[in-house]
């Protein structure tokens, strides 16, 4: 029971805080910030500290710290409500555009703040791409799309060099052989999954250094969800992802890495393989199993 | 309540009871709005023929044909073909002599007078015209038809009672025998009224036209288009996108909602006041027209901007700020285009409003008597509807058709103006 024993010495009570009568479980009290599991990682991406996020009054992300490795899948998994992903729309700063939202703490992207007033929003969200939850392409054609990107950072000198980003970002995204005869149809044409492709391709085509995704796969089917994740495996390889899920499977499936969330707290980080085989927190235990959330 | 020991059946027979009053009810309410609807346009169909019965006859007029001699004796006596010589003729007199050649037993000054009082006033300046243009006329006979008076129109249109005493006619007997006279010789006829789309105002009825109204409405409405539309899109912008959202927002909204509903003639006194008074701007001009009409639509287009901004998809504009957008090129890129057919469709509405104000422009000067066509946004200048209400109030008999007429216009105008909005609403619209 050596984990027990790490758990005592990360101060956390591990100690079975009894059934209710009615079979419940009865929680343990959480302690802000005071996360089971190592939430360092060697050379991150993105180093979080205490972060906070006050929507008004409300208390939504409460003292959390986790650091996000490069070249890997990191998944945020809880039940609604529990802020993942706020937490994720942090990392990009797209939390500024909610009126009342307040962030607070320390987050770092390659060493550097970015709340720092140096920090460009606008080159900042060039650097950590995000996909949504509902695809949600430009009412544009599918070139204008991928092109978009590209063209309001200047990134190509002409033409050729445009297409040819087009071309790549599409490749890369598996959706050039069901596209490259109609790109100039609009992107709304496109199915489901498909859509969310052209959304991942067009986050690609601005060459970003991290991917947020936030349930990518919720409005899918299981089929498009497979190529969405076979997508993900591979873009790992040159891209850190951050990928918040509801689906359990999935978040096994894809990361290496799994953060627990419950009402605002990171209850725990681990090895995704260590967090579904072996749970440390007995709020993350019941999450797993399938208890609550 | 629902009560849990009912069986089915009796839920059944519940439900199928209360069939019959649901079934009523939604067929009563269609009935009030088939009823409203056919009320609506029971009322329109009215409008339309009693505009049209009235107006129509306002685009045909009568006309006189003579057989004119261009007498050089008349008209220019030294032989001389200067302009100042041709300008001043009398060719009131050519005009006299033939009609008298027509009815060569009239004798005396009186019954003269009478005959040639059945020819419009302004004949002769049509003559003076062409003679200047194309001296070579002079000496020539030419078969003309000229512009008949006022009465003779009425005549013509049916609205002269031979039956009245000859008193209380605008034509004497000896008038009406000459015009049945003319009538039966076809050299009296209604025809295509040229004056009436081509003239500016006048006080002879038959001289009056509209075409100093439209352009006059015409340079009024572009105006306040070029003044209301960036002002009222970028205000819309400002105020959805990028201010802040706070107390001083909130007042603005409040002012602005109020502002659309404030009377018309008001902004008129303001528009009096400062434009005019204060900056000394010209009176009656199109210029100060546009102004005024601008402020009068800037509530309407910035309310429905506002709207059609809200009603943007928010995925949309996450997308574009996701993908490194900055704020503005959010709202270029994607949100304005979306929001365009919303916005033009606020436009049609305030720029349709403004089109048949006339209360503010007749502070501003703008319901003078005004013959010249205006030919900028400077010149004095009248609006169709001025020039409706100006026709209506005047005592010729012959205005009133001249008044449906006008109205015909500003329809026409206003149907035009629309047609080409929704035009450019459809192409903005092509939605993906």
């Amino acid at each position: 029971m050596e984990t027990a024993v790490e758990l005592e010495r990360a101060g956390i009570n591990l100690k079975p805080s009894g059934r209710m009568p009615d079979g419940e479980v009865a929680l343990a009290p959480i302690e802000s910030g005071k996360t089971v599991g190592n939430i360092e990682v060697e050379d991150p991406i993105f180093r979080c500290r205490d972060v906070d996020v006050y929507y008004g009054a409300k208390h939504a992300i409460k003292k959390v710290g986790i650091d996000v490795a490069k070249s890997q899948v990191l998944a945020m998994i809880g039940p609604s409500g529990c802020g993942k992903s706020t937490f994720l729309r942090c990392l990009n700063r797209m939390n500024d555009t909610i009126e009342g939202a307040r962030v607070e703490g320390s987050i770092l992207l390659d060493g550097r703040d970015i709340h720092d007033k140096k920090q460009d929003v606008v080159q900042l969200r060039a650097r950590v791409g995000m996909v949504f939850q509902k695809p949600n392409p430009f009412p544009k054609s599918i070139y204008e799309n991928v092109a978009y990107g590209p063209r309001i950072h200047g990134l190509a000198a002409d033409r050729v060099e445009l297409d040819e980003i087009v071309h790549n970002s599409l490749q890369r995204a598996g959706l050039w052989e069901e596209v490259k005869d109609r790109l100039q149809n609009p992107g709304t044409s496109l199915s489901g999954g498909q859509q969310q492709r052209l959304c991942i391709a067009r986050t690609i085509a601005v060459n970003p250094e991290v991917i947020l995704m936030d349930e990518p796969c919720s409005a899918l089917d299981p089929i498009a969800t497979a190529r969405i994740e076979d997508l993900m495996e591979e873009l790992r390889q040159s891209y850190a992802i951050v990928i918040v899920t509801h689906s359990m499977q999935q978040a096994a499936r894809v990361s290496q890495r799994t953060a627990y969330f419950h009402l605002g707290d990171l209850i725990e980080v681990g090895e995704t393989d260590r967090i579904f085989t072996n749970p440390r927190h007995k709020l993350t235990e019941d999450y797993i199993t399938g208890r609550f959330g | 309540m629902n009560s849990p020991r009912r069986t089915p059946k009796e839920t059944q027979a519940i439900v199928e009871r209360s069939l019959n009053r649901r079934y009523w009810a939604e067929r009563r309410f269609r009935a009030y709005g088939f009823a409203a609807v056919t009320a609506g346009m029971a009322f329109l169909v009215y409008l339309f023929f009693v505009i049209f019965s009235n107006g129509l006859g306002a685009f045909r007029q009568t006309q006189i044909r003579v057989d004119l001699y261009f007498d050089p004796a008349v008209i220019d006596p030294a032989g001389t073909r200067k302009i100042d010589d041709l300008r001043a003729a009398d060719y009131q007199a050519l005009i006299r002599s033939a009609l008298k050649a027509k009815f060569p037993d009239v004798e005396g000054r009186a019954a003269s007078r009478e005959l040639s009082r059945l020819v419009s006033g302004s004949a002769s300046f049509a003559l003076q015209k062409r003679v200047i243009a194309d001296p070579a006329v002079i000496g020539t006979r030419e078969t003309l038809w000229l512009l008949a008076g006022d009465a003779v129109d009425l005549f013509m249109k049916g609205q002269v009672d031979r039956a009245l005493p000859e008193a209380e006619r605008p034509l004497s007997d000896s008038q009406i025998g000459w015009l049945d006279k003319l009538k039966s010789e076809d050299a009296l006829a209604l025809r295509f009224n040229k004056t009436f789309l081509s003239n500016g105002d006048s006080r002879e009825p038959e001289n009056a036209g509209i075409w100093g109204a439209v352009a006059g409405s015409f340079y009024t409405l572009l105006l306040t288009l070029l003044l209301s539309f960036p002002i009222g899109v970028a205000a819309a912008i400002y105020l959805e996108e990028f201010a802040r959202k706070n107390r001083w927002t909130d007042v603005i909204e409040v002012n602005i909602n109020n502002l659309a509903a404030v009377p018309s003639i008001v902004f008129g006194l303001l528009g009096l006041a400062v434009f005019i008074g204060f900056f000394g701007l010209p009176r009656s001009a199109p210029l100060v027209g546009a102004m005024v009409l601008t402020l009068l639509t800037l509530p309407t287009i910035i309310i429905a901007s506002r709207a059609a901004l809200k009603s943007v998809p928010p995925s949309i504009r996450e997308a574009a700020l996701g993908m490194g957008a900055s704020k503005i090129q959010m709202v270029m890129h994607h949100v304005l285009p979306l929001a365009m057919p919303g916005m033009l469709t606020g436009t049609i509405i305030g720029m349709a409003r403004a089109l048949g104000e006339s209360a503010p422009l007749l502070m501003i000067g703008m319901v003078a008597f005004i013959v010249d066509i205006p030919k900028g946004i400077t010149d004095p200048s009248t609006v169709l509807p001025v020039q409706v209400y100006l026709w209506s109030d005047s005592p010729e008999r012959g205005f009133v058709e001249k008044t449906s007429g006008a109205i015909i216009v500003l329809l026409a105008f206003l149907v035009l103006m629309n047609t080409t909005a929704v035009i450019l609403r459809k192409r903005f619209e092509r939605r993906w």
